[in-house]
């Protein structure tokens, strides 16, 4: 019993970087936008949905002791609108100087968690954050497994809702974009304006993602918030297959666990005093691995599903033979 | 306002500014924003640490400060052994990853990616091997001296500006004036075309590399004699770099210089009125209002 509530915790965990990187995958996987400051868009939300939904506390504004559901669209709000302020600001230049933004949102945004004691509790963080099914908090197995249902819910939904507006006329509009922007332009498609509908929409499944997973663990700091974060959401991508959806989710499963285990390995092998020592080489792990991959299989695990071209090409061949 | 913000902002400044034409070269040139800069600063650091301690085991008195500096001769030939050692760092990361997604024709936004990656596998591999705890070049205590109009600076400090100035205006030279410059110039505009005419493309690139390691080993160092060598020293200087550089438009190589010491003179002014813990965010200010009011940078061209 106690390993399956430790299985359901560590899949509630998994998934919601599962919803981190469909998010991701709508700006990077759909539409080619770098964004280097995941852990930034993940934290607004958790700290965005903690403020509204926590009880009231005295050493802090905020604390409105809302319904959690409300915690979320906020959270979501949140996200979606940085996303659209960062978008407005660099999508008309060139691509890299949104990943050296995004990148500085990050840090810019870690500093507000830290410092700005009166809103987010400084270095210490937020507590008593409320979890769904609280009541049930006794139980190991029914909190995890129903939390584990919850969370997987959310993942159903946002992957529905993705594939749907992937095969819509906005979707195939965004892979035009990343494809052949001036053919796109040619089309009448709006380059810049599809850009910024997609960070904004994938700004805002990371930020929700940021709730749900604060919701879950009931406390947030600062120090969950850091580039690691964002960098392990970057291998999960590439490892699952950026542009596929369903990769996205076996990415996020599949490095967690790498992580989670590789984690537990060195606890094992390792002394007490070298194994802050021992978890960086779990980041070089990592690194390596993202390197690999782009260098020899940069399509991922499961590659996209190139519906418009791949029907393209063959209609092409009927052409001409 | 206090007047040793100036000197605080020219030294921090210094660090930043050769970072920054690094990161310009690298980015107007080999065409990527290259993460992994920050960390060559780091590693340039800790390589020079290494060398210095060896050469410290081989002939004590080499670590005997020298007057009026806190550090021994021991130092500055070790710097040597560092931009060496960083450069082979370089040469060696372009031929496993970048040369080779650059010889695939990849986007500049996967090379960007994998310079991501390769950054945060650099920084993690330097906490393994050296630990978070801080290092130090010297354990030698200096005072600071006055400078006039309620400035001081210590020895160090001096030394870290005036080899900056000087490491400068040789590259400017360089760049300017040498065959090797023009080569750069001519790629950094159009590199096939530059191919076409006979540029020998790859050395361009070799050149590229060598330039901004050496500096990043410097940059590197002087932050080490003046603060500490940490894993995350050229982390948490990558913002304050990129911020730089784009300042000053991106391939000038003035312009990184002077983008590094105004960062560095905004980060010492600002952290006077708002404190010390919002550092990190005035470069992010920065690099904001330059992409509202105008991206090119300073010496940018425009439509870059």
């Amino acid at each position: 019993m106690e390993i399956l509530a430790y299985a359901a915790f560590f899949l509630t965990i998994a998934l919601t970087y599962a919803i981190i990187c469909l998010g991701l995958n709508v700006q990077w996987g759909q539409t080619g936008l770098f964004n280097v400051g995941i852990a930034g868009f993940v934290g607004l939300g958790a700290y965005v949905s903690a403020a509204l939904t926590t009880p009231d506390a005295v050493e802090r504004i905020g604390g409105f002791d809302l319904p959690i559901a409300l915690g979320w669209l906020a959270a979501m709000a949140a996200g979606g609108i940085l996303a659209l302020a960062v978008g407005l600001l660099t999508l008309r230049m060139r691509s890299d100087y949104l990943a050296i933004t995004t990148f500085g949102i990050a840090v810019a945004l870690q500093l507000v968690f830290q410092n700005t004691e009166s809103l987010t509790g400084g270095a210490f963080g937020m507590a008593f954050i409320p979890r769904p099914f609280s009541s049930l908090q006794g139980e190991a197995f029914a909190f995890n497994a129903l939390n584990l249902a919850l969370t997987a819910a959310v993942v159903l939904a946002c992957y529905l809702l993705l594939e749907h507006l992937l095969r819509s006329p906005w979707g195939r509009a965004l892979r035009a974009v990343r494809e052949d922007e001036v053919a796109a332009q040619a089309l009448g498609k709006n380059p810049v304006l599809l850009r910024i509908q997609a960070f904004a929409l994938g700004g805002a499944i990371m930020a929700l993602a940021g709730a749900v997973q604060a919701h879950f663990i009931g406390f947030i700091a600062p120090g969950n918030y850091l580039p690691m974060m964002t960098f392990q959401v970057w291998a999960m991508l590439i490892v699952g297959g950026s542009g596929n959806n369903r990769g996205a989710i076996l990415g996020a499963v599949l490095v967690w666990a790498i992580w989670a285990l590789s984690g537990a390995l060195i606890s094992e092998v390792f002394p007490a005093d070298q194994q802050a020592r021992a978890a960086s080489l779990q980041i070089v792990v990592i690194g390596v691995m993202l390197c690999v991959i782009l260098l020899w299989r940069p399509q991922g695990i499961l590659p996209e599903v190139r519906s418009v071209s791949r029907h393209l090409g063959r209609s092409n061949k009927d052409i001409e033979t | 306002m206090n007047p040793q913000a100036i000197i605080d902002g020219l030294i921090s400044g210094s660090t930043i500014g050769l970072g920054a034409i690094g990161l310009t070269l690298t980015y107007s040139i080999l065409r990527f924003a290259n993460f992994t800069h920050g960390d060559f600063l780091a590693w340039g650091a800790y390589l020079t640490l290494t060398v210095a301690g060896i050469l410290g085991g081989l002939a004590a008195g080499l670590g005997a400060p020298v007057y009026p500096f806190s550090f021994g001769w021991g130092l500055p030939l070790a710097v040597f052994g560092g931009v060496l050692l960083t450069v082979a760092l370089t040469l060696g990361l372009d031929r496993i990853l970048f040369g080779r997604l650059r010889a695939r024709g990849a986007d500049a936004i996967i090379i960007v990616m994998a310079s991501f990656g390769a950054s945060m596998a650099l920084r993690s591999l330097l906490e393994f091997i050296f630990t978070a705890k801080p290092a130090y070049f010297t354990k030698a205590l200096q005072i600071a001296k006055p400078l006039g109009l309620g400035m001081r600076a210590t020895p160090d400090q001096l030394l870290v500006i005036g080899l900056t100035a000087v490491l400068v205006v040789i590259l400017h030279l360089l760049v300017t004036r040498s065959a090797t410059g023009r080569a750069m110039r001519a790629v950094s505009e159009n590199p096939s075309l530059a191919g076409v005419y006979g540029v020998d493309v790859e050395n361009v690139i070799r050149v590229t590399w060598i330039i901004g390691a050496g500096l990043a080993c410097i940059a590197g160092v002087m932050a080490g004699l003046l603060v500490q060598i940490r894993p995350y020293m050229g982390f948490d200087l990558l913002l304050p770099l990129f911020s730089a550089a784009i300042l000053g438009g991106i391939g000038s190589i003035p312009g990184a210089m002077l983008g590094g010491l105004m960062i560095g003179l905004a980060e010492a002014f600002a952290v006077q009125i708002v404190g010390a813990e919002w550092r990190a965010a005035i470069s992010f200010v920065i690099l904001v209002l330059v992409l509202m009011l105008r991206p090119q940078g300073l010496f940018g061209q425009k439509g870059a």
